[in-house]
């Protein structure tokens, strides 16, 4: 049996882990409320945005502008969108789940596949494998100028011809509780399938077709991208509160059961000592 | 009426959504010139200068005040991605009046090619808009 001693050692060292993680559920839950509201107020624009750009496009020939080009695929970017920091459950895993199985699935198929990793934990966890990585970036805050910056390396990249073919994997927001992980095709843009006359009908666009298109497309993307790191923040700390509080729970409860041990513990202690005064009198009587 | 007479609009901005309902017309200010939507338009994509949009509903006229962007149209909605949008009745004129004001002081201080101009020419411009569609949204209600 473990000593009095020990006993009291690791409880003391269980309750500054509970204090830890408490501070940390509080901490996450006073970011997730900012990052809440931040993703309820761009979603209704982002969402519109996408339509009016999948609508668009789906009535545009494809040669009329170099990011709606459709061409063999050969090439492959996949966008991890990961978080900076662990200890937030299982949310990080989800990610490289998917996006590990979303490689093995397609590797065959094109001739290269390359990574941008959005997040250092995604950095971490892909720079030891035998993948290609063509950019790896870090988010400490999630802000439109860095959406920019992702979405201006990749729209050059389509445009040039260094890949064929854009997907995304991301964590939406819905509950603290829940995430919904995504995978995406963002380029090609995905066009309406649909036998509606109305869909097919041509737009009247003014001023032109091609300037709607330089101004809408670049635009819609990098929304997007905002979007998915405004989801991807707020699922991290939603992830990291529901851990931190079941973390805390458990340390309660390893708490009370190390407590009931060390007072049964000292209980025995006490009788044995008991047993010895009373045995020792009992000798020195006789 | 039935619900055919209807188009859905809805007006977005990065911030917000600031309106989505049922109406019956919409104007608003294209980039080339204003233009009116009824039900059953042809469907339609332009760009939006900074301006006033109304949209006229059943019970009432609902003017706001939007700074560019785009306006989707099709048979049955309106879709407006504005830069910013504010609706009139949100609109404080005291607020409003003492920006304008600032930045007409400003204004006086700098000539045109001051690198602040544009900035502050944009709040003129922006103020007295808002200004403007309030009182068009009086005269009307």
């Amino acid at each position: 049996m473990a000593s009095l001693k020990d006993l009291k050692n690791r409880i003391g060292s269980v309750q500054k882990t509970e204090q830890i993680t408490s501070a940390m559920r509080m901490v996450a839950a006073a970011k997730l409320r900012r990052a809440q509201s931040d993703i309820i107020a761009a979603r209704p624009y982002a969402i519109k945005t996408n339509e009016v750009m999948v609508s668009l496009v789906t009535r545009t020939n494809p040669d009329m502008h170099p990011l709606l080009r459709i061409r063999e695929p050969r090439k492959c970017v996949l966008v991890v969108v990961a978080s900076d920091r662990g200890l937030c459950g299982s949310f990080n895993q989800n990610v490289f789940r998917r996006a590990d199985a979303f490689i093995k699935e397609n590797k065959d198929k094109y001739e290269e596949l390359s990574l941008v990793l959005v997040g250092k934990r995604s950095t971490d966890f892909f720079k030891r494998k035998p993948v290609k990585i063509r950019k790896s970036v870090v988010i400490s805050n999630p802000s439109y100028e860095l959406a920019s910056e992702i979405g201006d390396d990749l729209i050059e990249g389509y445009i040039s011809g260094e890949f064929d073919e854009l997907y995304i994997i991301f964590n939406e927001f819905k509950s603290a509780m829940t995430q919904i992980l995504h995978e995406d095709r963002i380029l090609p843009v995905e066009r309406i399938e649909s036998d509606d006359e109305m869909v097919k009908v041509e737009y009247l666009c003014e001023p032109t077709e091609d300037v709607l298109l330089d101004a809408l497309l670049p635009m819609s993307l990098k929304i997007f991208f905002y979007r998915a790191l405004l989801e991807s923040a707020a699922s991290e700390h939603g992830a990291r509160m529901t851990a931190m509080e079941s973390a805390s729970g458990n340390a309660a409860d390893m708490i009370e059961k190390l407590s009931v041990k060390y007072n049964r513990a000292r209980q025995a202690a006490i009788t044995t000592e008991l047993m010895e005064v009373v045995s020792g009198a009992e000798a020195l009587k006789g | 009426m039935s619900d055919e007479l209807y188009m859905q609009l809805d007006v977005v901005t990065p911030e917000k959504s600031v309106l989505s309902r049922k109406v019956t017309e919409v104007i608003a200010p294209g980039s080339a010139g204003e233009f009116g939507v009824l039900i059953g338009h042809t469907p339609f994509l332009t760009t939006l200068k900074s301006g006033q949009v109304v949209a006229k509903a059943e019970d009432r006229d609902i003017f706001l005040a939007v700074g560019g962007g785009f306006a989707e149209v099709t048979s049955d909605r309106v879709i407006i991605l504005a830069e910013s949008a504010v609706l009139a009745d949100d609109i404080d004129e005291k607020m409003i009046k003492a920006d304008l004001d600032q930045a007409q002081d400003k204004l006086r201080g700098l000539n045109k090619e001051d690198p602040d101009f544009p900035r502050w020419d944009g709040k003129a411009r922006e103020a007295e808009l808002k200004l403007k569609v309030v009182e068009n949204w009086r005269g009307k209600s």
